[in-house]
């Protein structure tokens, strides 16, 4: 290993005997995706940090089938989630935790249906019921009273109904929270989702992630915050564009953490 | 009497063809579970007015409308029982509580004449964007206007009828607004005024009949299926897209985990046309008030693209209605060579969709137009194997390599490196 985090995969604990607390799914852009690599790393610091046992599939891990699922090919998902279901059974899971709220809405939402039965938390959920439990404690940092914008993904929000977790993490830090004008329940989307992001738009008058960058343009703050490693490609490349002195920094919820921690 | 009968006769004939129509929906819904959470939901959402109120103004004189129309229809009963038998004013007997809730009755007609005004200014001087969307031109717009007269009529007819109805002006009991308003008719000799009570007596409740029958014709229907539709729309997380039965089976015979049947091999996969789509889709279409909530928050439709929920569930409307004519006419369904997918929804509008669920989290009466973008698309990719190309590499590579992208699963843990 070339850094001091300590992963290891859910095989080598149980060849140990030891099932871990819980499952960290990584999903394919936090395995592959460059800027989403520096979030799973970011959360396995946190993990890390509170002395949270945990095991990762490494290539046991596929797919969720979700943007097979929303581009119409229920059979690619159900394959897809059948297999997993048979590989996260066969090493007796029981909880998962993940930083991408599409792997998080399948696992949680259709995953059942299939005979894949888990407690699923996105990991600011897992955070916040870390400092809860008082495994985990979040306090100041460096930054206290700086202004961050919190992007609302829709698979978290809209989808899952959750949106006070990250927002309670952004507290956490001391920040003050910049809402959107269309934030939670109205949160627009970052353009991302339904098979979109692999695809080019339709034509139209201008993009979705463009359309909310010029929304994030309007709330000054420097640090855009979210908590999906496809609303942060997308909204880092909407705000490509702005000024030099508007120029802003999205970041994942994980990373402001330990950012203010000093990981 | 015989307007009666006729009037609600007709309107038995709509109810039924309505039932037999949303029943031409042949794909699986979910089992009705959980009567409980469903009632409640029918009772906060669409008695309530719950979801209306998140835009308080177009909420709050919504809500004018809806009390004014709950509240002064139970007038309706004496008008009703007056027509049958000849009385005239049967209820006046109760005195204070009669008074009362005549008071109130009128109170609420110039209540919801004022919102009905201010609608149609919205609508017609304002011009709000959801209002003036393509779907919206021709009929959609007269539909609405139409809708907005009829109460202004109707309202209208109410007060003038209490108006000029001298023995109730002498009562001098619940004419709080008409009082005002008789004044006008001073002029006019006693016979005068009576004809002129009994036909703003018989325009109104004519009107109201006609009013009655129109509603299957127009997107005003949701005055009664916003009930059934808040108690049969989705209980489970939003961001839970149904997984398709017919498929498991299939996945299960490739699995090994099952053997096939006699009957697998005609399954259509997803919907081209109304009837591949659930009978809850078409209620969903059916109690569509086309009020745009939806579009107004779609980001593709913000950003320009084609895609517009409503006119999903528009178009899925307007078939249902080709359909259901088609087999008036030859008792049966004889093909004619349209399909709801191509000749009323487009592709284009189809693959804009990013399923973010603001459309079905926005609709004040839980309608769910991605449930039938989504069966859509299902059709696309599974009988015509038609997705953008793009989709198509992003599917091969979720095949062969379990990603979107072409890297390899062995190389899942070098994140780390």
């Amino acid at each position: 290993m070339m850094n001091n985090l300590k992963i290891k995969t859910i095989e080598e604990f149980l060849n140990e005997g030891i099932s871990p607390e819980i499952l960290f799914w990584v999903g394919c852009a936090g395995s592959f995706d460059d800027r989403a690599k520096k979030i799973t790393k970011a959360f396995v610091k946190i993990l890390n940090s509170a002395n949270i046992s945990f095991g990762v599939l490494g290539k046991d891990e596929s797919c969720t089938g979700d943007p097979a699922k929303r581009a119409g090919n229920e059979f690619l998902f159900q394959m897809q989630a059948m297999t997993n279901i048979e590989v996260l059974n066969s090493f007796d899971i029981k909880t998962i935790v993940t930083t991408c709220p599409h792997c998080f809405n399948t696992l949680k939402n259709e995953y059942p249906d299939l005979g894949g039965n888990y407690k699923v938390y996105h990991h600011t959920q897992f955070i916040n019921k870390l400092l809860e439990e008082g495994r985990f404690s979040i306090e100041g940092g460096s930054y206290k009273g700086k202004k961050i914008t919190y992007h609302d993904p829709c698979f978290l929000g809209r989808a899952n109904n959750e949106y006070n977790a990250p927002r309670n993490l952004i507290k956490k830090i001391d920040a003050e929270l910049a809402e959107l004008k269309r934030c939670k329940s109205k949160a627009l989307c970052c353009g991302a989702g339904g098979a979109q992001m692999f695809k080019e738009s339709e034509k139209g008058k201008t993009e979705i992630n463009l359309e909310r960058a010029e929304e994030i343009k309007k709330n000054t703050s420097k640090i855009v915050a979210t908590g999906c490693p496809f609303c942060n490609t997308m909204l880092t490349d909407g705000a490509k564009s702005f000024e030099a002195d508007k120029q802003v920094e999205v970041l994942d919820i994980a990373e402001l953490i330990v950012r203010a921690k000093d990981l | 009497m015989l307007i009666l009968i006729t009037s609600l006769g007709f309107f038995i004939r709509n109810i039924n063809r309505l039932r037999r129509n949303i029943n031409i929906g042949n794909g699986q819904t979910e089992p009705i579970t959980n009567k409980p959470e469903r009632w409640r939901n029918m009772l906060r959402i669409a008695l309530g007015q719950s979801k209306m109120v998140t835009r308080p103004i177009a909420g709050t004189l919504h809500l004018i409308v809806y009390l004014g129309f709950i509240i002064i229809n139970i007038e309706l009963i004496e008008i009703l029982i007056d027509g049958i038998f000849g009385t005239h004013r049967i209820f006046s007997s109760a005195g204070v509580l009669y008074g009362f809730l005549i008071g109130s009755f009128e109170v609420f007609a110039v209540l919801v004449l004022i919102s009905v005004i201010i609608f149609w200014i919205r609508r017609n001087i304002i011009r709000i964007k959801r209002f003036r969307e393509v779907e919206m031109k021709g009929w959609p717009k007269l539909d609405a206007d139409l809708i907005l007269y009829f109460e202004i009529l109707l309202m209208s007819l109410f007060l003038l009828m209490n108006a000029t109805d001298v023995e109730f002006q002498n009562m001098n009991n619940g004419n709080i607004i008409s009082s005002f308003i008789y004044p006008f008719f001073s002029d006019y000799s006693i016979d005068t005024l009576h004809v002129l009570e009994r036909s703003f007596w018989w325009t109104h409740i004519v009107g109201i009949l006609i009013f009655l029958n129109y509603l299957y014709y127009s997107k005003h229907l949701h005055i009664i299926l916003a009930f059934p539709n808040t108690f049969y729309g989705s209980i489970s997380k939003i961001g839970r897209l149904n997984n398709m039965k017919s498929v498991t089976n299939e996945v299960n015979i490739m699995m090994g985990k099952a053997v096939e049947s006699e009957n697998s091999n005609d399954v259509k996969f997803g919907a081209s046309d109304v009837t591949d789509l659930s009978w809850l889709q078409l209620l969903n279409a059916y109690s569509c008030t086309e009020c745009g909530r939806c579009t107004s928050v779609c980001p593709a439709n913000i950003t320009g693209k084609k895609l517009s929920p409503r006119k999903i569930m528009m178009d899925t409307r307007d078939r249902i209605e080709e359909v259901g004519k088609n087999i008036d006419k030859h008792g049966e369904f004889i093909s004619d060579d349209k399909k709801l997918l191509g000749d009323y929804i487009s592709r284009e509008e189809l693959w804009a969709c990013t399923s973010c669920n603001a459309c079905v989290e926005e609709c004040p009466i839980s309608i769910d137009p991605l449930s039938i973008i989504m069966d859509m698309r299902r059709n696309l990719v599974m009988e015509e194997s038609s997705a953008p190309n793009e989709l198509n590499n992003m599917m091969n590579n979720i095949e062969n390599n379990g990603a979107p992208w072409p890297y390899n699963q062995q190389d899942r843990l070098n994140w780390n490196e």
